[in-house]
């Protein structure tokens, strides 16, 4: 039996009220909200963090990770392997991304159910487009992991009964490298093409798990285009269609499957039947069942928490992280960029947020190191100290109006580690004015900052999810 | 093993400090000519009578080239240190080993920083390739973090300690008012420090050292060989330095209301100097006021008073220049500005004034009970610093 082995969705904490666009622009927006990735996030930091709370419950390791975006923080140089580092996978794991178009999430998850070995699927996406568009007010951003294999695995939580995909060349959206919106074709032309595409590949995949419309018990229907999506959704036949987070994330495309399908398995119970109809430049179908596994497999940390945990972002501190607008940086000397030798040298450090532990002494140093400061250690005597994962608290913190920042003023605070180590950082989805000594926090992978074409990513602490 | 220090072996018979200021109108190595001509008529000697040289700067040049080029030093060793803010002192404590080692007789430390060049406010050390996980903090904030800790560890009001710290800069801008050389020539009421708007934690720009351009020189011989150049020289009597582990960062037995570094370094230029009790025996201070959480820690690790005693201190006037134990009577670095290289020489040149009673009549310091003098730098930040501290005196003994 194959399937998916862990889930996970991740909804970054900023929420857009889409009625802050109206106010500003006098059209566009409406109503609800929408997620919105912070400064410091792109779509490896996001993969990197659904990858997280996938694996977290799960014991299984994959043997291959792929990486889905139509968002891509580098072209060229695979992303994938950034969020190999962060998860610090094994090197004979082989990371590959599956870039550029919104179909490849689905696509990826696919592929990975009909593959072999465990494999880690993790697609993310940041959706937008001009203000006052539809799109901008229509996106969201966010990201969603699976760990998908076989009962040999480990206990599989969600079995495949079926898939189908359906292929055709039309172009309803396209958009170039580099353009900050998506072109669209007059809407009623796609649905006509995606209409019978879905309703051939919705057979085919019921065929192939010998069940009729009416078995199933949730449809995630979304994609690419929002009128066919409708009008297909009205076309299946099936009891319940889920919800598909429109009113508060909005659609996280390239992730949105994902993320609907992890929302859902966070709340079936065993036994019942979900589907995924995805529409984009064709469709993918996906038949699954949840299976008794599911049952004692809590999520780490539910996409539903999630959404509820959100703070908003202002329309013009939205438009300034988008690059919609320039503000003025600050009178300071702009960051290097980080060396690809040393950064390579201290890759389980900066990427998997490794640290080390003196043998003797147990005294936790971040980043690692070779001489202890506690002299009872011996030179070389450290065990790896993977913090990742660990929590802390608030032992002080400051707040800097002086030093550069893409989103300044920047939030520092010292942290102690549960089971002791402490580490200055720099704090991310929090308000200067709501931090306080004592506050729980955990680590977050991000990205510091561009230099020369370079992202500078590592970890910083956020409030306690 | 042991660090013996070269107490009365080695004295400054001259030094030059040029005035700290935007120098729009002098680059490197005009401030260099100006702080050496000082020194050599100072001292009443050439530049060829000058054996060795040592430069310090900490971004303004690389190598001795950066003196003996603008000099003409002819056949001469320059060695350019760096040691964060401590620079300045550091190229001191260096000549005046090579002195007392015999290897020369003469020697000048001389210390420079064109700041203003950069085309950016503060200080922006360029850094090393790196792999981009160091901290992106200013050294504002990070020693923001010592006054909710202070607070915390004694039990002191924030807003009163906030209001302590802008009576140390108070008592700095009032001491520079009086300074031909300080870069800041006007007074500013602590009330006013606590109205602005702060920049990191609750420091406002007042509670920062300002940012100048500046050198300061002084040449060294032996001892023995003083008199022959000048009638009251200035003796070393202690030149201590800790370069810290770092370890403060990750420990969290550090909370943010001591620097164990400075205190170290304290600790040990008294026992090269022979002083139990640095209240009663100094005349004098000049601390690093980089920030001015900092100088009110530093009254607490130099010893100059008890643990979780300094803000009332600071409050009853202690460290005021006619007050029980005078600190930063020059202005200190909130008043002249921090160019990093020149710093520490200009806090010895002030010592050079007080202690041979040549600071002038309103700004003198009281010497009839006690004659030695104290300079301190720290470098980096909280839990990760270097600190210089030397003892200095008028007289052999």
């Amino acid at each position: 039996m194959r399937g998916i082995i862990g889930f996970g969705g991740y909804v970054p904490y900023r929420r857009l009220d889409r009625s802050a666009i109206t106010a500003v622009m006098g059209r566009g927006g409406g109503r609800g909200t929408r997620s919105v990735a912070s400064y410091d996030e792109d779509t490896t930091t996001m993969g990197v963090e659904a990858a997280r709370l996938a694996l977290r419950p799960v014991d299984a390791e994959p043997r291959a990770l792929w990486f889905a975006t139509a968002d891509p923080a580098y072209l060229e140089k695979t992303n994938a392997t950034a969020i190999h580092a962060a998860l610090r996978l094994d090197a004979s794991v082989g990371a590959l991304d599956f870039g550029g178009a919104v179909r490849s999430g689905i696509g990826a998850l696919r592929t990975a159910l009909d593959a072999k070995g465990p494999t880690l699927v993790v697609a993310a996406d940041i959706r937008g487009g001009l203000p006052a568009g539809a799109d901008e007010a229509a996106g969201g951003d966010g990201a969603a992991a699976f760990l998908v294999g076989t009962t040999d695995d480990g206990p599989v939580v969600a079995e495949l009964l079926g898939s189908a995909s359906a292929t055709e060349e039309f172009v309803d959206r396209w958009r170039q490298p580099g353009s900050p919106s998506t072109g669209q074709w007059e809407e009623r032309f796609g649905e006509t093409r995606y209409s019978p595409l879905a309703a051939w590949a919705w057979k085919e995949a019921l065929g192939v798990a010998g069940i009729q419309a009416g078995d199933v018990d949730t449809t995630v229907v979304t994609g690419v285009h929002g009128r066919a999506v409708k009008r297909v959704a009205g076309q299946l036949g099936v009891r319940r269609v889920a919800d598909d987070l429109g009113a508060a994330v909005g659609n996280t495309g390239t992730a949105h499957p994902g993320l609907l399908l992890a929302n859902e398995l966070e709340q079936a119970e065993p036994g019942q039947t979900i589907a995924v109809v995805m529409l984009a430049d064709g469709v993918e179908v996906l038949v699954l069942r949840a299976t008794e596994a599911l049952a004692s497999h809590p999520p780490a940390l539910a996409v539903a928490d999630q959404i509820t945990a959100g703070a908003e972002v202002s329309y013009a501190t939205f438009l300034q992280w988008r690059e919609m607008i320039q503000v003025q940086p600050p009178n300071r000397p702009e960051p290097t960029r980080p060396s690809s030798s040393a950064a390579a040298r201290a890759r389980d450090w900066k990427y998997g947020f490794v640290g080390s532990r003196g043998a003797e002494s147990g005294m936790l140093h971040l980043p690692p190191a070779r001489v202890s400061i506690r002299p009872e250690d011996k030179l070389d005597a450290m065990d790896p100290a993977p913090m990742a994962d660990v929590g802390a608290t608030v032992a002080t913190f400051t707040i800097d109006r002086l030093v550069y920042s893409v989103s300044p003023p920047v939030v520092f605070a010292v942290v102690d580690f549960d089971g002791g180590g402490r580490l200055p950082v720099e704090m991310t989805d929090v308000d200067p004015d709501a931090v306080r000594i004592g506050q729980r926090v955990e680590m977050t992978f991000r990205r510091l900052y561009e230099a020369a074409g370079i992202y500078n990513y590592f970890w910083k602490a956020r409030p306690a999810r | 093993m042991a660090s013996h220090g070269i107490k009365d072996q080695v004295a400054i018979i001259g030094m030059g400090c040029t005035p700290f200021r935007e120098h729009w109108d002098k680059g490197t190595d005009d401030l260099l000519i100006d702080a050496a001509t000082a020194a050599f008529a100072s001292a009443g000697v050439a530049k060829a009578d000058v054996d060795a040289f040592w430069l310090g700067t900490a971004s303004s040049g690389m190598s001795g080239l950066t003196l003996s080029q603008p000099l003409k030093l002819e056949g001469k060793p320059v060695t350019r240190v760096e040691n964060f803010c401590a620079t300045g002192s550091e190229a001191l404590r260096q000549a005046s080993y090579a002195v007392a080692s015999g290897a020369y007789d003469m020697a000048m430390a001389i210390g420079v920083e064109k700041i203003k060049d950069s085309g950016y406010q503060g200080l922006n050390p360029a850094s090393a390739p790196h792999d981009g996980t160091k901290r992106n903090l200013t050294a504002a904030a990070m020693y923001s973090l010592v006054l909710p800790a202070y607070a915390a560890r004694y039990g002191v009001d924030t807003d009163e300690l906030r209001m302590v710290v802008a009576k140390i800069a108070e008592k700095n801008h009032r001491n520079g008012a009086l300074n031909p050389l300080a870069q800041f020539r006007r007074e500013m009421p602590a009330e006013k420090i606590c109205e602005m708007a702060p920049v990191a934690g609750r420091l406002s720009v007042f509670d920062c050292s300002g940012v100048a351009d500046g050198s300061a020189a002084a040449i060294v011989v032996r001892a023995e060989d003083a008199l022959r150049y000048c009638d009251a020289p200035l003796y070393i009597k202690a030149l201590a330095f800790v370069s810290g582990t770092g370890g403060g960062l990750i420990d969290p037995d550090y909370d943010y209301t001591t620097f164990p570094e400075c205190e170290m370094a304290g600790a040990g230029a008294y026992r090269q100097a022979g002083i139990d009790d640095p209240r009663s025996a100094l005349a004098m201070a000049e601390v690093h006021d980089c920030f001015t959480p900092t100088e009110m820690v530093l009254m607490e690790d130099l010893g100059f008073c008890e643990r979780g005693t300094a803000w009332k201190e600071v409050l009853a006037g202690t460290f005021e220049r006619n007050g029980d134990m005078p600190v930063n009577t020059d202005g200190g670095l909130k008043a002249f500005g921090h160019p990093v290289g020149a710093s520490g020489l200009r806090m010895h040149y002030e010592c050079w004034l007080q202690l041979r009673g040549q600071a002038g009549d309103n700004r003198q310091i009281d010497l009839s009970t006690r004659n030695l003098g104290l300079v301190h730098n720290l470098g980096g930040y909280p839990g990760e610093m270097v600190s210089f501290v030397s003892i200095l005196g008028s007289e052999l003994g």
